[in-house]
């Protein structure tokens, strides 16, 4: 563990019996949580090198239920952890000794769908695939696709602000985000934004997307829809060096044809797709996946301006999907990469971004950097808008290999800052990412973002020990606990 | 040097040693850029940003441009064009509506958030906006975001400032995403409509996949616009053509859409107020603000209204702000909820501890 976590508060822990009393009397008798052996379930996200059982866990049903919780809890001065489905790759929802962990899983109710205004209402514990599965059937679909759209759920995705693969065309979830139902550590109830194109007032939905739990719990959210394409069809295209394929990428974006995905990956990577998958790809040093959307004919059409382009790079191979079986092989492994890079070891997935000009660069930088920490490090990631992915390869029962692991991470993200990126493109900061904030951000930079947090949380009871550095954080949490 | 010059700042520095010293001296500001967008009645100096002028780095490649706030609106527009981009929210100009002689300014528009007809499709002008340089109400230089298409590292301040109108900070470089100029386009014109028909029309266009880029209704006609490459544009036009036989649409090459984003429509006249609404709302409001005395137009699918006219929309909306004044008083921002108005004040507070930027212009 190279990542400190604050001392939990003895007084908190002490009164644990009494907190735990105050929250059974406000909610229903299932929706309180206290016997260790089933907390235990809740001790980690996805980021599972950092465990630790909360002192209670809550899951609540209504944005009623979730108000009477936080009043409990603002009132106590007990820390709270929202949590949504637990795929934080950041550590995101990792609890501390000291807090109750608020599940939103189980506000699970679609409220409104209306296709004449292009929203649907959704209680934010509903995963984000199965937002868009109702709107299926209305010729609709819900833009921010994360790989983890399975099981993550709506309320975690406006936390982090999720992007996914068609980002590149759609937007991240706060393109997509209308408006939200929050709840305060008052218990106060908020209503930012709604069906409407803009705010009446300052824009704090704009604020309130991505700030991870650190200003409120959003309960309910109003989210923009978009007709379904008439159809989208892949490409792969494979290239004998990073750097063609990265002019490629540019090329492509510049020429006006706007892919709803551009997709990287590079030779560790295609190596154990191969192995893994047998996805049939061509043994070379890179490649791309590019999607375009459309009828059939504009689908031709965008796919000839592409192969022009590519063509014009002298790629290894151009292939084209010629009906729905070949469209899946393309993507087939694209979408197995994590499983097949799983069974290689353990992994640490990163999620820096840089400026689309600069990815040869950094990916010659990350190779130097591999053999100079003697890990291996994979590349799979959103090359259209430079949202890398590098997976750093360990042994998790070798000493010291986690620790070094972690050290090539810092490392890599430090170099996404360098040349003109930043440390999370779409994972969210989390503990993972905190202390790296100091090489982004000058002091006053995390100060006004703080600042900020002061006046929606002036407690400092949410979603503790995540984002600010400790020692940025620590004169306003002690503000804060006078 | 003479007070007037201390006011034009032509850098950061400049402009953090005025607002350091107006915070001690708790002296209010106007803010102004090229003073084209609002009708800017705070107290106090103004404090113009026209001389913060001109563009860090353009990389067309990586769709991103950098530039100080004082640039003109003209000068970006037409330097993107000739790599083939364009700032896709489309923002409007709105010297006519306003009778402003200035120049539109890339910080006027990023401070307004303002964004036209493309909206629709393409997002605001905050969803554009990938990052600030700034300076706040203590004269402190700071940043958020970056110059990167995604960017979760700690809370977005950009979101926040974009459409806080001089309020919070002064901005002193922005950096936006530009996106390739869409080479076709062609409208679709529906002449003799009222709102109810073509509200109509923009439903069912708004739901198919041919990418609307604008749907209007300005004085009886509803318009819609489709961009794209060359190839696609002829099927989706025949496609809504078909879908909308009935309503008798005509093909446009060129329809006014500069003058519809600017709302020329409206250029003169009494007081003018833009209102956000639920689009399937816009019908019945619509004859509301007309029973007040008056004109509407219809923006963004129906989720805008331009109503020009004596009445306040107030009683009928609770999203309506004040654009141009003609002689109408009360505050020009919509009110807010207690909880949300609190949060506004704190954050202000936060930013600009001694209330000198643009004081009260947001004011509800």
């Amino acid at each position: 563990m190279s990542i400190a976590m604050p001392t939990p508060d003895a007084g908190v822990i002490a009164r644990g019996p009494q907190i735990v009393a105050a929250l059974r009397a406000v909610l229903p008798p299932d929706a309180v949580i206290d016997d260790p052996q089933e907390t235990r379930a809740y001790e980690c996200d996805a980021l599972t090198a950092y465990r630790c059982p909360p002192l209670a866990v809550v899951l609540p049903r209504t944005t009623a239920e979730v108000a009477a919780v936080m009043k409990v809890c603002g009132d106590m001065g007990v820390p709270v952890v929202p949590r949504g489905a637990g795929t934080s790759l950041a550590g995101g929802a990792l609890p501390t000794a000291d807090c109750v962990i608020l599940g939103t899983m189980r506000l699970r109710d679609v409220l409104e769908i209306d296709t004449d205004n292009r929203f649907i209402r959704v209680q934010t514990g509903v995963t984000n695939l199965s937002v868009s599965a109702e709107l299926e059937p209305h010729g609709f679909f819900y833009a921010p696709d994360p790989s983890s759209q399975l099981a993550c759920t709506i309320a975690g995705n406006i936390a982090m602000n999720s992007g996914g693969a068609h980002c590149l065309k759609y937007g991240v979830t706060t393109n997509n985000l209308l408006g939200a139902t929050v709840v305060l550590t008052s218990g106060e109830v908020v209503e930012l934004g709604g069906p409407e194109l803009g705010p009446a007032g300052l824009d704090l939905l704009g604020v309130l997307c991505g700030s991870e739990g650190q200003l409120g719990i959003v309960t309910e959210a109003t989210l923009r829809i978009l007709p379904r394409p008439e159809g989208a069809r892949p490409v792969l295209i494979g290239f004998d060096s990073p750097e063609v394929a990265g002019e490629c990428v540019a090329n492509i974006i510049r020429s006006g044809v706007l892919p709803v995905a551009i997709e990287y990956m590079d030779e560790p990577c295609l190596r154990a797709v191969e192995a893994f998958a047998k996805a049939g790809y061509p043994d070379c040093p890179a490649v791309l996946i590019v999607e375009v959307e459309g009828s059939k004919a504009e689908i031709d059409d965008q796919i000839a301006r592409i192969r022009a382009i590519a063509e014009a790079l002298n790629p290894v191979e151009f292939r084209e999907s010629r009906n729905a079986d070949e469209a899946l092989a393309i993507w087939k492994g694209r979408k197995s990469a994590f499983g097949a890079m799983g069974r290689l070891g353990d992994y640490i997935c990163l999620d820096g971004t840089v400026p689309v000009g600069q990815l040869p660069h950094t990916l010659r930088r990350i190779g130097e950097l591999s053999r100079q920490h003697g890990l291996e490090v994979a590349n799979v990631f959103h090359a259209g808008d430079g949202n890398m992915h590098p997976l750093i390869l360990f042994d998790a029962n070798k000493p010291g290999d986690l620790a070094r692991a972690e050290a090539f991470g810092a490392d890599i993200l430090r170099l996404c800052v360098e040349v003109g990126g930043c440390l999370t493109g779409e994972h969210g900061v989390g503990v993972e990412k905190r202390d790296l904030m100091s090489d982004q951000y000058a002091p006053g930079d995390l100060a006004i973002q703080m600042q900020v947090k002061d006046v929606f949380d002036p407690q400092w009871l949410l979603n503790p020990a995540k984002v600010f550095p400790l020692d940025a954080s620590a004169t306003h949490r002690a503000r804060a606990a006078e | 040097m003479s007070v007037a010059l201390d006011l034009a700042p032509a850098t950061e520095a400049e402009v953090a040693e005025i607002l350091a010293d107006c915070h001690a001296r708790r002296t209010p500001l106007r803010i102004a850029g090229g003073g084209t967008r609002v009708e800017n009645r705070a107290p106090g100096e103004t404090l113009t940003l026209s001389r913060l002028s001109g563009v860090v780095t353009y990389s067309p490649g990586e769709m991103t441009l950098i530039a100080r706030p004082g640039t003109p609106l003209p000068e970006i527009e037409r330097m993107l064009a000739a790599e083939g981009q364009a700032l896709a929210f489309e923002p409007p100009d709105m010297r006519g509506v306003l009778g402003g002689n200035g120049t539109p300014t890339l910080g006027g528009m990023v401070a307004a958030n303002a964004s036209g007809p493309r909206r629709l499709l393409a997002g605001a002008c905050r969803d554009h906006l990938l990052g600030v340089r700034f300076v706040d109400g203590r004269g402190r230089v700071l940043k958020n975001g970056g110059r990167v298409m995604k960017n979760v590292t700690g809370l977005d301040l950009s979101k926040l400032l974009a459409g806080s109108h001089g309020t919070l900070a002064v901005l002193t470089e922005v950096v936006l995403k530009t996106l390739p100029l869409l080479p076709a386009r062609t409208t679709l014109a529906f002449p003799g409509t009222d709102e109810a028909t073509a509200l109509r029309i923009f439903t069912a266009a708004l739901s198919t996949p041919f990418e609307v880029s604008g749907a209007v209704h300005v004085e009886g006609t509803a318009y819609l616009r489709i961009e794209g490459l060359e190839g696609q544009l002829a099927y989706r036009r025949d496609r809504l053509l078909a879908l909308l036989a009935d309503h008798r649409p005509e093909v446009l090459d060129d329809a006014p859409w500069q003058a519809i984003r600017d709302v020329a429509h409206f250029a003169g006249g009494g007081p003018l107020w833009r209102i956000l609404c639920k689009p399937t709302d816009a019908p019945g409001l619509c004859n509301g603000l007309r029973a007040l005395g008056g004109d509407c137009s219809l923006d963004w699918g129906g989720g805008l209204i331009w109503y020009r006219g004596p009445g306040n929309p107030r009683a009928l909306s609770a999203h309506a702000t004040l654009v141009r004044r003609a002689g109408a008083e009360g505050p020009a921002f919509p009110p807010l909820a207690p909880a949300v108005a609190r949060l506004q004040d704190g954050l202000r507070r936060s930013f600009d501890p001694a209330g000198i930027l643009n004081p009260g212009l947001m004011d509800a």
